[in-house]
Formats: C-alpha cells, sequence, structure tokens
C-alpha cells in the first residue's frame, strides 16, 4: 500500500482505539454488573430490548471493533507470516465486513 | 534475534498486547454468533448461557475479560506514547496496565462465583 | 570471576563459527581490551573496528552476550558473570569478516529518510533565530546527539522483521530535521518517512531506547513522525 494509505490505515487504527477505550471500559463494567445476579437471556434483554441508546452504543462499539480487529491482523500477517499484497488487504476487508455483519445481527437480534 | 536483548518491560507490554489483541480477535465472532442466538427469541440464548456455566468455560471467560482489559491498559500505554509523547513514565505504565488488568480480571472472577 | 576470561568470538563471514580464546582477567579491562588483546596476543588475523576507545565515536560496537553494545565502553565485570563472553559483529546487518558488518544498508536508509538538511532557495539574509527553548529545539535537541553507531537499529525487532524498514536512526534524524525551522524539504521528507517502511511500523518496543549508548529515544521522534505524517495526510499534503 502507498504511503498515504499506509497512513490513513494508522490514523483509523488509532480512531477506532479511541472510541474502543470508552466502549470497552463501559462493556467491562456492564459485564461485572451483569454477571453480580447470573447471567440470563431475560436479564440482557431487560436491558437491551427496545433501548434504542444501547442498541446505539452496540452498533458504534461492533463498527469501530471490526475496524480495529480488521486492521491489526493485516499489520501481524504482514510482519509474522510471508503473506502480502492485495489478496492480504482484501482477506483483512472480509473479516471486517464479516465481524461487522455478525456483530450487528446480535445487536439488532438483542434490542428487537 | 537474541532474547537476552529483547527481555525489558516494553518489550513484553509490546508482546501481551498483540497476543491478546489476536486472541481477541479470533474470540469475537464467536462472541457475535452466540449473542446473535437471541435473534430466535431469548430460549437460545439461555441455552447456551446454560452450556457456559461449566467451570472450564467460566475458566475461560475470567481469561476473556483478563485479555480484554490487558490490551485496553496496553493500549491506553500506546495512545499516550504516539499522541502525548511523554517519555519517563513508560515503564510505570506497563507495570500500572498489567496491575489494573489483573485488578479487573480478579474482579470478574469473584463476581461469577 | 578467576583468572582467565573464556571468550568465544566470531570468525568468519555469514558462514562463519565462534572460536574459542582464553584471555587473562585485568583490573578495569573492557570489552575492547579483550579484543585488542586476542588481535595482539593470540591471532593476528582477528578482524574488528575501533578509532576513539573512549565513547565518542560508536564505531566498536558489536553484539557482546547477545546485546549490542561500544565494547569499550562495557566493562567486563558488567557483563562476564560467570567469566564467559560471546562477541560477534552487530546484527541485522551482513558480516564482512569477525567483528566487522557492512554499515552500508544503514546508512543508505538514512539517506532514504531523507535526512539531511535541505536548505531554503536564497542564502537569508541574516543568521536564523532559534531560541533553544522553543518546543521544536528541544525536539530537535533530544535527537540530535546520534553519532550513527547502529546499536539501535541491531536491536529493533521491526528492522529484523521489515528488511525494507528505514529503522530508528534513519526515522530519528529524520524527525530532528522536521523541527529544525531553517530546513525547506519536509513535504518530501514526511512523504519518505511514512508508510510501511518508515514510522508506521513501529510498534514502540523501545528496545532502541534501551540500548542506545547515547540515552537518544527514537520511539519518541518516531510517535513525532506519525503524529506530523497524520496531520499531513488529513490536510490533503501526503
Amino acid at each position: 500500500m502507498s504511503a498515504r494509505g499506509d497512513t490513513w490505515l494508522w490514523i483509523l487504527q488509532r480512531a477506532s482505539a479511541l472510541v474502543l477505550a470508552f466502549a470497552v471500559l463501559v462493556h467491562i463494567v456492564t459485564i461485572i454488573y451483569a454477571v453480580r445476579h447470573g447471567l440470563s437471556a431475560a436479564a440482557i434483554l431487560l436491558r437491551t430490548a427496545g433501548d434504542p441508546w444501547w442498541l446505539g452504543f452496540y452498533l458504534i462499539f461492533v463498527a469501530a471493533a471490526a475496524l480495529h480487529a480488521g486492521i491489526g491482523m493485516r499489520v501481524i500477517m504482514r510482519e509474522w507470516t510471508p503473506w502480502r499484497g492485495r489478496s492480504l488487504d482484501f482477506a483483512a476487508l472480509l473479516l471486517a465486513l464479516g465481524t461487522l455483519a455478525a456483530g450487528w445481527r446480535a445487536a439488532l437480534g438483542l434490542f428487537a | 534475534m537474541s532474547w537476552r536483548a529483547r527481555n525489558h518491560p516494553n518489550f513484553w507490554a509490546f508482546a501481551v498486547h498483540r497476543l491478546s489483541g489476536l486472541l481477541l480477535a479470533i474470540f469475537l465472532p464467536f462472541h457475535f454468533w452466540a449473542l446473535g442466538t437471541a435473534i430466535t427469541g431469548a430460549a437460545r440464548l439461555d441455552a447456551f448461557l446454560a452450556w457456559s456455566e461449566q467451570p472450564l468455560v467460566k475458566l475461560a471467560e475470567v481469561g476473556l475479560v483478563t485479555l480484554l482489559a490487558l490490551h485496553l491498559t496496553g493500549g491506553l500505554r500506546l495512545l499516550a506514547i504516539e499522541l502525548l509523547a511523554w517519555r519517563d513514565w513508560q515503564k510505570t505504565a506497563v507495570s500500572l496496565s498489567a496491575g489494573v488488568s489483573l485488578a479487573v480480571g480478579l474482579l470478574f472472577l469473584l463476581n461469577i462465583f | 570471576m578467576g583468572e582467565t576470561l573464556h571468550v568465544a568470538v566470531w570468525r568468519g563471514t555469514a558462514a562463519g563459527r565462534l572460536v574459542p580464546y582464553e584471555v587473562p582477567v585485568q583490573e578495569s579491562q573492557t570489552v575492547l581490551d579483550v579484543v585488542t588483546y586476542i588481535q595482539r596476543h593470540l591471532d593476528p588475523s582477528l578482524s574488528y573496528r575501533f578509532a576513539c576507545r573512549v565513547g565518542m565515536c560508536g564505531s566498536c560496537a558489536m553484539t557482546v552476550n547477545g546485546v549490542a553494545r561500544w565494547t569499550c565502553r562495557t566493562h567486563v565485570r558488567r557483563v562476564a558473570r560467570d567469566g564467559r563472553l560471546e562477541l560477534k559483529p552487530l546484527e541485522r546487518l551482513p558480516v564482512i569478516k569477525d567483528l566487522a558488518a557492512d554499515m552500508s544498508a544503514f546508512f543508505e536508509k538514512w539517506t532514504r529518510a531523507k535526512g539531511t538538511f535541505v536548505p531554503q532557495g536564497e542564502l537569508p539574509a541574516d543568521f536564523a533565530v532559534v531560541p533553544p527553548g522553543t518546543p521544536q529545539r528541544r525536539a530537535a535537541d533530544a535527537g540530535i546527539e546520534c553519532i550513527g553507531c547502529g546499536v539501535c537499529y541491531a536491536s529493533c525487532d521491526v528492522v529484523a522483521w521489515k528488511p525494507d524498514y528505514l529503522g530508528p536512526a534513519a526515522l530519528n534524524r529524520a524527525w530532528t530535521l522536521v523541527n529544525d525551522v531553517r530546513d525547506a524539504g519536509n513535504a518530501e521528507r514526511l512523504k519518505a518517512v511514512a508508510g510501511d517502511a518508515g514510522c508506521h511500523s513501529c510498534h514502540s518496543h523501545q528496545s532502541c531506547f534501551e540500548r542506545c549508548p547515547k540515552a537518544i529515544d527514537p520511539t519518541a521522534s518516531i510517535a513525532g513522525l506519525k503524529r506530523a505524517t497524520a496531520w499531513a495526510a488529513l490536510r490533503g499534503e501526503l
């Protein structure tokens, strides 16, 4: 990829990291709070069903995580395996999009 | 390259950050799949949650929460190095990160039993 | 530590081997003293580099017990605790012979990173006034003492993983020039240091900082380049 392309990937990785820093903090606090009285689907859905704020939060959280994971995996592959070039870029994009789709599906499933 | 030369705190901070990121990236699709079972109704999600009550799974969950906390605190250290440019604190930041992450993992562990 | 040092020295080229020598222990002995003793008294065919012998030039950099160091500034007592030394040339560079590594690639990357001053078009009417306390001058000062010894380069994991990676010294030098208010070459320089071969491949292991004999922090300089290139990209200048 070009110098400009790599610079943009760096920017996107740090930007998504900032979003995730906030989101993961919320997520960890939520997890610890949620497991205190035993975890059940009912308990989770009580919190998320019909709530547009949680939906919005999870949609953004998932998007940032999918982008961050995709860029991160590409870096690891380029440094620790011989895999390079357009095929790797495409695979990383596929991973990001697949994770995004699965995550948004789950978020919507918890909302509806 | 020589491990004698690599054996210092900031290298281990990198190694932990990369390994935790890799494991979390692999875990994430499974996490979304499990939560996605809620789409067909609460019953399937409950069935999955019941399966996850086994001690080994709970232990793995403690591991995952710890990995998440480690990756977060390691990431904050990196953001500080790259965006704030302070320099003398790095080793302290590494220890602080490790400490906070372990505390989080422990808190999770205490809350699921 | 006893009376004798057991020293294993790399002999040959890349396809060489470690050869053992026995060297008498002396008071206040440096690793360079040990190498010099071997060449003068045991084997005159040993090839190695040194110049000043007093920690100013960086020529004597080698791999001592797996770690890149200046041999003239390394006391034997600090590294040969059990009376054993293993000496090899600097890593990540081709071996010319024995303990002498080929530094060409190291300096060639310096050029590729545009680590040279670019003057403004016309000769200025007067001297440039650069107050030493300004943030840019302080940033340049923090990295300006580099003498190109190669220890950081030899210690960098990313240099090992990516043959094209410009490396800590070249990028550190580029950063000092980015902060030189008299320099006119930043547009090209930022393009040269951005990307996979440049600053964006640094993962802040900080082995460079750990090993630099002048306590320079290339990681911090590279972080500065990351910020500078990001701003350039956001402004459409990259």
